[in-house]
């Protein structure tokens, strides 16, 4: 009994603890710099209330996911030739380096300079920002596809869209869940930076409202309530996905 | 390879019997396409229609795509309009994988994943049939029993085939004409009919065929020992 207890107590007990360390240094620090969970717990029933905790939330998530997929799909789109061709990959190398080392803020800048204070800015800026990096591991996830596969395709008559779907992606599919978790983690923290900067709505924009007034309890209630949408999505949606894609890996061999 | 010179008749069976690595498995890769680093010139003819000729091809791992069915795997080399249709499972019974269709190539054992492979190349009905080493590496019984259904199958339908294999007895079963390759670099150093119709070619044979090609004198077949 105690045994199949202990493993679910343990995340429970680590929330409990975390609560405990918090509502600790709250009362050593002063509440006005860090207050403790409660009062932050009201402060979050309070948006909710009002409906601006939905409203900031909804429209920051549409901007993490349209940017989530324009940049999962350029960049497997970018990285998969560049993988499996030496002489595109030899070509578009050293743009790939440059645009790694771009730095964030100097991209998002660029784009409202350019394309003004837009919707379209501001999806493209954090799309180009994640792109690099999808494209690094998409090109890395095709350079060991197997050949083998693609030259029964070849001998086979496969058609190119056929190949991509039965050969290709399947086997790319642990590089992108990779490249889709590593994303997801970098394009909220991005999105938000971008609605600070130039929306008017969004976590982004509101923690900035808050932080202008000095409201430390707002700012870690949109902070929760925003890590835990993300791991909602983690949990609920990628873990599942990537699971049945790769469900055949799961099969016991026989003899 | 040097020099190596080689054709096959429509509808005929053609064994390239040789050590490892005379170069059999390059020169199946190159009548099929997939290799293009050579000098010489491949000629396959094209079908009665027109069209260029359909080829099947049984790799020496089974080559299924792992996160495909059996099923899948099969209806896969068929065009899109065909491959819900009755096809699949008309070869999927003949070569009695039926219970399995719906397996994962993981699920399978070598000589099920073996027989899938041979029912993927067939069910193309190709006109020329590449054959590299399809029966190696698995225990005497079930290649037997492949070797078997191959022969069902090209009785059924005929086909071109060139089978790489180093197996003497096997081409014996198999083949209607055997050609030696001399190890690297490889070239054809002899050739030899069968003209035992396959149907006739009982273990007896097979063996009778053997010693004899065993004991000619010339040296191309001090090979085959």
């Amino acid at each position: 009994m105690r045994r199949a207890l202990l493993p679910a107590l343990m995340p429970v007990a680590s929330i409990l603890l975390l609560l405990a360390v918090w509502q600790a240094a709250a009362l050593m620090v002063g509440g006005r710099l860090l207050p403790g969970p409660a009062v932050v717990a009201e402060a979050l029933l309070r948006e909710a209330e009002s409906g601006a905790l939905f409203h900031h939330m909804g429209v920051t998530l549409l901007r993490v996911l349209a940017a989530f997929a324009l940049a999962m799909s350029i960049g497997v789109g970018l990285g998969l030739p560049m993988g499996r061709s030496p002489f595109i990959d030899r070509l578009f190398g050293p743009w790939l380096v440059f645009f790694l080392n771009l730095p964030a803020l100097v991209v998002i800048v660029l784009a409202y300079v350019w394309f003004g204070l837009t919707e379209a800015a501001a999806i493209g800026a954090v799309a180009v920002n994640k792109i690099p990096n999808t494209v690094v591991l998409v090109r890395a996830g095709a350079r060991a596809i197997d050949e083998g596969l693609i030259d029964m395709a070849r001998v086979y008559r496969l058609s190119p869209a056929d190949r991509l779907r039965h050969v290709l992606l399947p086997q790319l599919t642990p590089t992108i869940a990779a490249a889709a978790r590593s994303g997801l983690a970098l394009i909220w923290k991005i999105v938000l930076v971008v609605e600070l900067l130039g929306r008017s709505d969004g976590v982004g924009f509101q923690i900035n409202l808050l932080f202008q007034t000095f409201d430390v309890a707002g700012i870690l209630a949109y902070t929760i309530a925003f890590v835990a949408v993300v791991q909602l999505l983690e949990y609920g949606v990628l873990q599942p996905v990537e699971r049945h894609c790769q469900r055949w890996r799961r099969m016991p061999a026989e003899a | 390879m040097r020099g190596l010179t080689l054709s096959a008749a429509a509808g005929e069976v053609v064994a390239l019997v040789g050590p490892s690595g005379c170069g059999k498995t390059t020169a199946l890769g190159i009548v099929a396409g997939l290799d293009r680093a050579f000098d010489g010139v491949v000629e396959v003819g094209a079908r009665p229609d027109g069209g260029p000729a359909r080829l099947g091809y049984v790799f020496q791992e089974p080559r299924l795509l792992p996160w495909r069915t059996v099923r899948q795997n099969l209806a896969l080399v068929l065009p899109r309009a065909q491959r819900r249709g009755p096809a699949v499972d008309a070869m999927l019974d003949a070569l009695e994988l039926s219970p399995f269709a719906d397996r994962f190539p993981t699920q399978l054992s070598l000589g099920m994943a073996r027989r899938v492979a041979l029912a993927r190349a067939f069910l193309v009905e190709p006109d020329l049939l590449l054959m590299d080493e399809p029966f190696v590496s698995l225990d005497e019984p079930t290649a037997l029993r492949l070797r078997t259904l191959l022969s069902q199958l090209l009785d059924r339908r005929p086909a071109t085939v060139l089978l790489v294999t180093h197996n003497l007895r096997e081409a014996l079963a198999l083949a209607d004409r055997l050609l030696l390759l001399a190890p690297s670099p490889g070239r054809v150093v002899a050739e030899v009919p069968v003209t035992v119709p396959r149907a006739a070619r009982d273990d007896a044979t097979i063996e009778a065929l053997r010693r004899d090609l065993l004991s000619r004198p010339e040296p191309a077949f001090r090979l085959l020992a």
